[in-house]
């Protein structure tokens, strides 16, 4: 302490002349040394091995473990192609929703509803009127009605949450219930099933011999990751999540970006919707049950937190394809979906624990 | 009261207590004797909550040890401090506004029988306990969130009382009561000191200390200026000059010549009015002044400064920037308009811990990195890192978490963001509490430096020599009301304190 004592009249005051000069800069001021640059240049590589591999270790260990569980189990029928395909296939429903809820919950939020928002879109989308109007005109129609739907399903939600200060999770608890509710009135619980032409053609396509529904998922996903690393939106939610208070007082709108990132998770919930037309030729009030459940704990087992502020979209990525090769294993084998239920607990719980000592080390050292 | 050669039932000596970055004790020294009210003195920010938090083991000290009569003890945790005898009383109240009086008086220790917890008991004890408290009108059923902060703060000490306390600490338990309430506080605490309680007492109101204490400890800067005073012996002048005596010089930064005040101000406050906080307040910064507001804490000072910057919305008055009105109750309108404020909860209310620092920094200026959305993130971090070396913000690099920085390099991050913005106005909130003594004197440059580039700046501190120091104009705020107006040369710290403190120092 004592070399920081400062007796009266000694100059010990800091340079101010470097202050003052970037107090009021010009435009085209000093360059900034290379050594600085190049620094962080490095530390970015560095935090990108340590962000995709270091962060979830852990997770990409399980997911190894599951596939060499198949092979061994059910060999070839597992190690195939055709059976990746199908995992992905499996997995990029769940996935797309998944990317939105990865925003929602870093951004310090829960959306309960995805489920119901899917099967409210699947179900508008098929209508007899709009599958009428989408013959008459063009089959985008259905993607306009089924974005629009979900879109407006988040907006709900996020004009509640942020200016009407309701809960998150009982405002999504409500429209999981109403907007489930509300898919059953229109379809009269009935299965639509889907009969414009020019839709099946074209979302039944192969793009080079990968399913169409894959590659909306790995495009999502890459999408995601640019929003969240790349944009200022992305660099908002992390700011919000992280501690609202300070965000507002940076200047931040928090509510405006509160609702917009449950409006970018109901649009997730559209495209989801539109995938599952493609995959089951029916709109259906029944779509999407239980998604949201699945959806929240691949986010949460891929190292977001869920008190928000931080999370990755790679870690989700790799947290979706953990449980649908998990299932796909668990069909290979004829196992039933109750014993693939207690091991998808145990993998969130023992995911969970293992990141919490992770990070735990990571902020220590 | 006292029997002043009784043996001390707690002894502290040599408390050391660091924060990363900080030392918030350095070596404190505290005996208090049984049946005694021991007054602990000093100003914010000289160690008085980390110590009673220390006594209560919420925090372990680094050096030093505890003796409970005569023995060495060691409070791993708040029940083993508890479980001595040792109950505390927060300033801000630990009650569940839920739960009824009676539950949250035996929360904890509740009554009962085969884990069946007894109401009628419950009920009975508690209004046992309030009877000897004076208030036998509160009832025990009531839920303790419906009550006066006045009527909660009974409910606290026969919380203390039902838990056989030898030793209760009060922090500014006088800061919500009224004056008959503060007498009826009085009585209870010379009924408990009556059976052998030991009780130190702390508050701002050297009034009240003269009335109820026996002895004062005082405290400055983290260390011990004074022990064990007897108050019936030590002049109120002497007090004053004990807590405000310089242990540690501030350097503070040469004012500008003279400032131009004959022009537009830049920020024009007036006749800003927060319902139930403060009200009537006009206020005129210039371009290149620093204007300090005095005042104790919880005299509105923080919160003049919240609603000048949007984050409350005012119920009456106007605030003005380089003339133009600004939309009342809106940051993001403040900060268009060249606001900037560094928070007085620096950790939870001014940073995002777990970012790096230059995502801190650039965090109010992300629209000039990004071109459609996207972010150059080159350009970010070449701009966050020259402003960190301008600060000297240490270590370097940008990419380190903000969480694992000192108290004074946080604040000089929260500094660089918004002389990244260049902000025509900077609102400072208590800009050196929790930085360490070295870091002080620099923030103080820096925000010169700024002032004389052209900012305008208003600092609120509890620290009368910071005010004082750093200052061109002070105001005083007492009770929400603006007292005093006048050139920082023209007055003294002595003084300001007198107008803080009701007169009480005259």
């Amino acid at each position: 302490m004592s070399d920081h004592r400062t007796t009266p009249g000694t100059d010990q005051a800091p340079d101010l002349s470097a202050v003052e000069n970037t107090v009021a800069p010009s435009s085209d001021t000093v360059r900034v040394e290379r050594a600085a640059s190049e620094s962080a240049g490095t530390s970015r590589v560095a935090g990108l091995m340590g962000g995709a591999f270091g962060r979830n270790i852990g997770l990409v260990l399980a997911l190894l473990v599951i596939c060499v569980v198949g092979v061994a189990t059910a060999g070839d029928r597992f190690a195939s192609v055709d059976n990746m395909v199908t995992i992905l296939r499996l997995a990029s429903i769940f996935g797309v929703v998944s990317i939105g809820m990865t925003f929602v919950i870093i951004g310090g939020g829960i959306d309960l509803s995805v489920g119901a928002i899917v099967a409210l879109s699947s179900v508008w989308a098929t209508t007899f009127a709009t599958q009428t109007m989408a013959e008459d005109t063009h089959w985008i129609v259905m993607v306009f009605v089924a974005l629009a739907v979900g879109g407006a399903c988040g907006l709900v939600n996020g004009v509640l949450i942020a200016y009407g200060n309701v809960v998150p999770f009982i405002m999504t608890l409500a429209m999981l219930a109403s907007a489930r509710g509300l898919a059953e009135i229109i379809s009269e619980r009935r299965t639509q099933i889907v009969r414009v032409e020019g839709f099946k053609d074209f979302w039944s396509a192969d793009v080079v011999g990968v399913p169409l529904l894959v590659v909306i998922f790995a495009l999502v996903a890459l999408g995601g990751w640019v929003l969240l690393n790349r944009t200022t939106f992305g660099r908002r939610t992390l700011a919000v999540g992280g501690s609202p208070e300070a965000a507002r007082l940076a200047g931040i709108n928090v509510k405006r970006h509160t609702a917009l990132l449950y409006v970018l998770v109901g649009l997730c919930c559209g495209l989801a919707a539109l995938m599952f037309l493609a995959r089951t030729s029916t709109g259906s009030s029944t779509h999407g049950s239980l998604l949201e459940l699945d959806a929240i704990a691949a986010v949460v087992i891929g190292g977001t937190l869920l008190t928000g502020g931080r999370g990755t979209i790679a870690g989700t990525v790799i947290g979706v394809l953990v449980f649908s090769t998990l299932s796909n294993v668990f069909v290979l084998n004829n196992q039933d979906s109750s014993t693939q239920a207690v091991a998808k607990g145990l993998i969130i719980v023992v995911a969970v624990l293992f990141q919490q000592r992770l990070a735990r080390r990571s902020t220590s050292t | 009261m006292s029997q002043p050669t009784a043996a001390p039932l707690l002894e502290m000596r040599g408390i050391v207590k660091r924060f990363p970055g900080v030392l918030a004790l350095g070596g404190v020294d505290l005996d208090v004797r049984p049946g005694e009210v021991h007054c602990l003195l000093g100003q914010n920010g000289a160690g008085k909550s980390t110590l009673i938090k220390v006594l209560s083991a919420s925090y372990q000290p680094d050096e030093g040890e505890i003796l409970w009569e005569g023995q060495p003890v060691a409070l791993p945790t708040p029940q083993s401090a508890m479980k001595l005898g040792i109950s505390t009383i927060y300033q801000e109240l630990d009650l569940v506004p839920g739960l009824s009086v009676a539950e949250n008086i035996f929360l904890g220790h509740e009554l009962s029988s085969a884990g069946m917890s007894q109401r009628g008991r419950t009920n009975r004890a508690a209004a046992d306990l309030l009877g000897r408290l004076g208030h036998s009108e509160l009832s025990p059923t009531r839920a303790v969130g419906r009550l006066a902060p006045a009527a909660q703060q009974i409910v606290s000490m026969a919380r203390a009382l039902s838990q056989d306390t030898r030793l209760l600490v009060l922090d500014e338990p006088s800061a919500a009561l009224d004056q008959g309430e503060v007498d009826n506080l009085f009585r209870v605490i010379r009924d408990l000191t009556a059976e052998g309680v030991a009780v130190v007492y702390i508050s701002h109101r050297l009034e009240e200390i003269r009335q109820i204490g026996d002895r004062i400890t005082v405290l400055k800067d983290g260390s011990t200026v004074a022990s064990g005073l007897a108050v019936a012996d030590t002049p109120t002048a002497d007090l004053i000059k004990l807590m405000t005596g310089r242990s540690i010089e501030y350097v503070f930064p040469a004012r500008g010549d003279t400032v131009t005040t004959s022009g537009e101000p830049v920020l024009d406050v007036s006749g800003l009015e927060l319902a139930g906080v403060f009200s009537g307040v006009d206020l005129k910064v210039h371009a290149g002044e620093i204007v300090g507001l005095a005042g104790l804490v919880g005299a509105g000072r923080s919160e003049i400064l919240e609603t000048v910057y949007g984050a409350r919305r005012p119920s009456a008055g106007t605030v003005r920037v380089n003339g133009r009105e600004l939309r009342r109750g809106s940051v993001p309108a403040a900060v268009k308009a060249g606001l900037g404020l560094a928070p007085e909860e620096r950790k939870s209310q001014g940073l995002l811990l777990d970012q790096a620092i230059y995502s801190n920094i650039t965090i109010s200026t992300l629209g000039r990195f990004a071109r459609l959305g996207f972010l150059d993130r080159g350009d970010e971090r070449r701009r966050a890192t020259e402003v960190t070396q301008s600060l000297d913000v240490r270590p370097a690099g940008v990419d380190r978490l903000v969480r694992l920085l000192s108290g004074g390099n946080q604040q000089k991050v929260v500094l660089a963001r918004w002389l990244l913005r260049e902000c025509r106005v900077l609102l400072l909130d208590e800009p050196t509490r929790g930085v360490d003594v070295g870091a002080r004197s620099e923030i103080y440059a820096v925000v010169r430096a700024l002032a004389d580039s052209g900012v305008a700046v208003v600092v609120v501190s509890s620290e009368v020599e910071e005010v004082l120091g750093l200052a061109d104009r002070v105001l005083v705020v007492r009770e929400g009301r603006v007292v005093h107006e006048g050139p920082a040369q023209e007055i003294d710290e002595s003084r300001v304190l007198d107008l803080v403190m009701e007169g009480s120092a005259a």
